[in-house]
């Protein structure tokens, strides 16, 4: 258990810049979550916290010592991989084992170590078997035991349960988080589903190429994304984003698609008139209702309770609503947008823009 | 899911596998037949009498002190053989195997011995250890050392041994580079966060799961160190000084084609025949259930 901070880490590959300068202080026990799109460097940056790769410029401090330098053996770290990387030739027990006899603890410690974590994660029976004679779930149980028998003081995952179907991820994200929270361990868990990160982590990295786009807890997230990626990547479906300029001294803004002016009511932005602006309404916050936007209904897709359409505008922007209930056809909707739950963001720089600021 | 092919024609099928059947049986059963056969038999070196001896032939061949050497030479040969060009290819598949520059032409370099005839193989070892053409053979000679393979035999034998491990490292090398190549990166990256030091992970990771290639390599190597080095011996040596670099299958080629005593050389082959016959049964043994772990 431990403290992690990352200063400042950089990482090019000869002229290719993945990471530009990631800050990140994590406190003991927390689970941060770090989340983006394929490429956006939130891999790299998590085997520069384990050692795998260096930081072309900054440091990591685990628990107060600048690891920067070191091996990944010396830093005290244990990693899941996403394709859970247990030794093919190894029994069940002597994958647990394996970093506990480095160590050269006595035979009976690690056999109570190794037991104990087994019995934690349900494969106390499973001790004797290899790798191949298990199922997907019960590998990545494993590489949990693996990580949990080493006491680290900082347990890396990297997108741990990608490779499991639909079902046992939900389980397994549940039983990670238990795990976590029982342990206290503090914790780095990488992955490109929004849902995991939302679900798994005390608080979000929001990775954008090679930036962090905002870092802070779910829902601050999902309520005051940082920019229009951040806003457009949390939350399903996405965010919708209209273009629009500010009107009336800052008091409202007016949607180019259709001239539908929008007053805020929290206050205004600053600003000349005219200034571009991108409006973002959840689809979740639409609500049917006269005197807001004209959807032409293209798709429907009902999810039981509550149904996401997919439609456009006159002019062809999309919109996506999810709204309560299963009656929906294709044809003309109206829908309004409730003033509270605008988010204003700059139209140029995509970032966000609260009121009086 | 195995398909069955229905032939309509019964004939066809036997027609279709004949070319093989009939080259296997001229070029191998045949011959092979003679040689049991002749194996019972004495012939005189003129060939014009000819007697059955039973198992004579093989009880004077065991009983001759210079066979049993030559079985010595044999094994000594191809354990260090198959030692040295499994170990030294190991170690340059490790090293091959990094993210080293220019290393797509250090593998092409590697694999050219492979490539070349023994008896070049055999002319680039005499360029090099000849006492007074070669350069090694010069240089030690230079530095006092008495250097001569054509008279000192245990000199002959570490030459024929170098140049035929040799010609067999390029072979290891591709096997062991394609199994460390197969070797998921993540495991060894695992490895080394669960603390394992380098030499720690080459021993309890890579090469534990290299054992798959290591067995067979090993069976190839010592097959083609028993059978397949006539080449360069007979190149490099001729089987001497005396018959310290014989091995089994030079001497039953000298019984044979030079002294002519077609009963013994027979005989030798016979038994050449069943010790490839025990490792190939070795081979497939093992290689049936290769994949171990």
């Amino acid at each position: 258990m431990a403290t992690l901070n990352i200063q400042g880490v950089t990482k090019a590959f000869g002229p290719t810049h993945v990471l530009h300068g990631i800050d990140l202080d994590v406190a003991d026990g927390e689970m941060i979550v770090i989340v983006g799109a394929s490429g956006c460097g939130k891999s790299t940056l998590l085997r520069i916290v384990a050692g795998l790769e260096t930081a072309s410029t900054g440091n990591v401090v685990i628990a107060g010592r600048n690891v920067t330098a070191l091996e990944p053996a010396e830093r005290d770290v244990a990693m899941v991989f996403q394709n859970y990387a247990l030794y093919p030739h190894m029994s069940v027990f002597d994958n647990m084992a394996y970093g506990l006899k480095i160590r050269g603890l006595p035979r009976d410690d690690i056999a109570a170590r190794v037991q104990e974590a087994a019995n934690l994660l349900g494969i106390g029976a499973l001790l004797e078997r290899r790798p191949r004679q298990l199922s997907g779930g019960q590998r990545q149980r494993v590489a949990m035991g693996r990580a949990i028998v080493r006491e680290p003081k900082l347990f890396l995952f990297d997108e741990p349960l990608s490779n499991l179907d639909a079902k046992l991820r939900v389980q397994m994200r549940a039983e990670i988080r238990r795990l976590q929270k029982r342990l206290g361990v503090t914790s780095l868990f990488v992955t490109h589903d929004q849902v995991e990160a939302m679900t798994l982590g005390d608080r979000l990295v929001v990775m954008h190429a090679g930036h962090a786009a905002q870092i802070a807890t779910p829902m601050e997230i999902w309520a005051r994304p940082a920019d229009t990626y951040v806003a457009s990547f949390i939350g399903s479906p996405a965010m919708n984003l209209f273009p629009a300029t500010l009107e009336e001294g800052g008091h409202a803004a007016r949607l180019d698609s259709n001239g539908l002016v929008l007053p805020f009511h929290d206050g205004p932005r600053p600003g000349p008139a005219g200034r571009k602006l991108t409006i973002g309404v959840r689809p979740e916050h639409l609500t049917p209702g006269q005197g807001g936007l004209e959807l032409q209904v293209d798709l429907v897709e009902p999810l039981g309770g509550e149904s996401v359409i997919h439609a456009r505008l006159a002019d062809g922007t999309e919109v996506t609503a999810k709204l309560p209930g299963s009656s929906y056809s294709d044809g003309a909707l109206n829908v309004i947008i409730p003033l509270h739950t605008l988010h204003v963001f700059d139209g140029e720089t995509g970032k966000r823009l609260e009121a009086g600021g | 899911m195995r398909r069955k092919v229905i032939f309509g024609n019964k004939l066809l099928p036997y027609l279709l596998l004949a070319p093989q059947l009939i080259v296997t049986a001229i070029f191998f059963f045949w011959p092979a037949a003679e040689a049991i056969r002749y194996s019972f038999l004495r012939q005189d070196a003129f060939g014009i009498s000819v007697m059955f001896v039973g198992l004579e032939n093989f009880q004077d061949l065991f009983a001759d002190e210079r066979y049993l050497q030559v079985v010595w030479n044999t094994i000594w040969f191809s354990f260090w053989v198959t030692v040295l060009s499994m170990g030294v290819a190991l170690l340059l598949a490790v090293l091959a195997d990094r993210h080293i520059r220019g290393r797509n032409t250090y593998r092409t370099l590697l694999i050219w011995p492979y490539a070349i005839a023994p008896a070049i193989a055999a002319v680039l070892y005499i360029f090099l250890f000849h006492p007074s053409l070669g350069l090694l053979g010069r240089a030690l000679n230079g530095f006092g050392v008495p250097w001569d393979y054509r008279l000192n035999g245990d000199q002959a034998m570490l030459v024929v041994i170098l140049a035929a491990a040799w010609k067999q490292v390029s072979y290891n090398f591709l096997f062991f580079l394609a199994g460390l190549q197969s070797i998921p990166k993540s495991v060894l990256e695992a490895a080394a966060i669960d603390g394992a030091s380098p030499s720690r992970r080459f021993w309890t990771v890579i090469f534990p799961l290299l054992s798959p290639t290591t067995f067979f390599l090993l069976v190839i190597n010592i097959t083609s160190a028993v059978f397949d080095t006539f080449g360069i011996i007979d190149a490099l040596t001729g089987g001497g000084p005396g018959n310290a670099t014989q091995t089994m299958i030079y001497r039953a080629y000298v019984d044979g084609r030079v002294n002519l005593d077609l009963g013994s050389s027979a005989a030798q082959s016979v038994v050449l025949m069943i010790a490839v016959m025990a490792l190939t049964l070795v081979q497939f043994r093992f290689i049936e259930r290769r994949v171990h772990y």
